[in-house]
């Protein structure tokens, strides 16, 4: 160790340095990303063709068990996948502390609330129809 | 800012001002645009597929909420908003494969793959908005 490095030897084994965070958000992203190129797809098209058959259609759709679990995957997946990038756009343009804390927790409880609205709604609507 | 209160020796990063405009900044912006964007729309999703879970009413009609959703998805600006969310899922979904062929096994950073990238991922997002939105309507 030089005379000048101050650094503590669990800073220097962590390896983060001064922007307190390493590759996660960056690998999180991506994986999520990947799971979505299959999801995104698949909902695209099967919601399409729910939809023709009105609102009878679209809960026939729905309470089909492995739609249901597709669905459930999907929101899972985009709604994480949208608060770790609307986390960055908030940490790239947001500059003031309070404003910056506020908003990013404001977009974790979003993101969720989203998720668990969307996947109890799911739920609800396969064990209704007993399918 | 002028250039002449500017006395930092150190070098500047390249703001977005001094930059001649080129299709990989275009498409750059249009990903994080076009996932906002998205951010705000999954809400209408979520408010439909809640609106599906709402109970059946006596008669086994639609719930009231359901017939307001869907009356709103199709109007006018309902499909006009519809075709823009096909079109930016589908952007960020082609622009979103380069990235991951850009950081996994590093491939298409050539600037003329990588405009081309670019060029298709708008093509992609248009036309294929477009196609969803006809064969939606129209079969």
């Amino acid at each position: 160790m030089s005379q000048h490095d101050f650094t503590t030897p669990t800073a220097r084994a962590r390896g983060l340095g001064s922007a307190k965070a390493g590759t996660e958000h960056h690998i999180r992203q991506r994986v999520s990303a990947i799971a979505l190129i299959f999801l995104v797809p698949w909902f695209l098209f099967s919601v399409i063709n729910a939809v023709q058959g009105g609102y009878d259609g679209a809960l026939d759709w729905v309470a089909q068990p492995w739609n249901a679990v597709l669905l459930i995957l999907t929101f899972g997946a985009a709604f994480y996948h949208m608060r770790l990038g609307m986390q960055i756009v908030i940490e790239d343009y947001i500059y003031t502390p309070g404003m910056k804390s506020a908003l990013l927790i404001l977009n974790s409880f979003a993101c969720i609330a989203l998720f668990v609205i969307t996947a109890v709604s799911v739920l609800k609507i396969w064990f209704t129809a007993g399918v | 800012m002028s250039s002449g209160d500017w006395n930092d020796p150190r070098p500047m990063s390249p703001h977005l001002q001094v930059w001649k405009p080129h299709l990989t900044m275009a498409s750059s912006i249009t990903h994080r645009f076009t996932g906002m964007a998205m951010y705000f729309g999954s809400a209408l999703i979520a408010a439909w597929i809640f609106a599906l879970a709402m109970p059946t009413q006596a008669d086994g009609s639609a719930p009231e909420c359901y017939t307001l959703i869907e009356s709103i998805i199709g109007s006018v600006f309902g499909q006009i908003v519809l075709v823009l969310w096909a079109a930016a899922v589908l952007f960020h979904l082609a622009n979103g494969i380069r990235h991951l062929l850009w950081d996994g096994p590093h491939v298409g950073f050539e600037p003329k793959t990588a405009s081309a990238w670019s060029a298709f991922a708008y093509f992609f997002a248009i036309a294929g908005a477009v196609a969803i939105w006809a064969a939606a309507t129209l079969i």
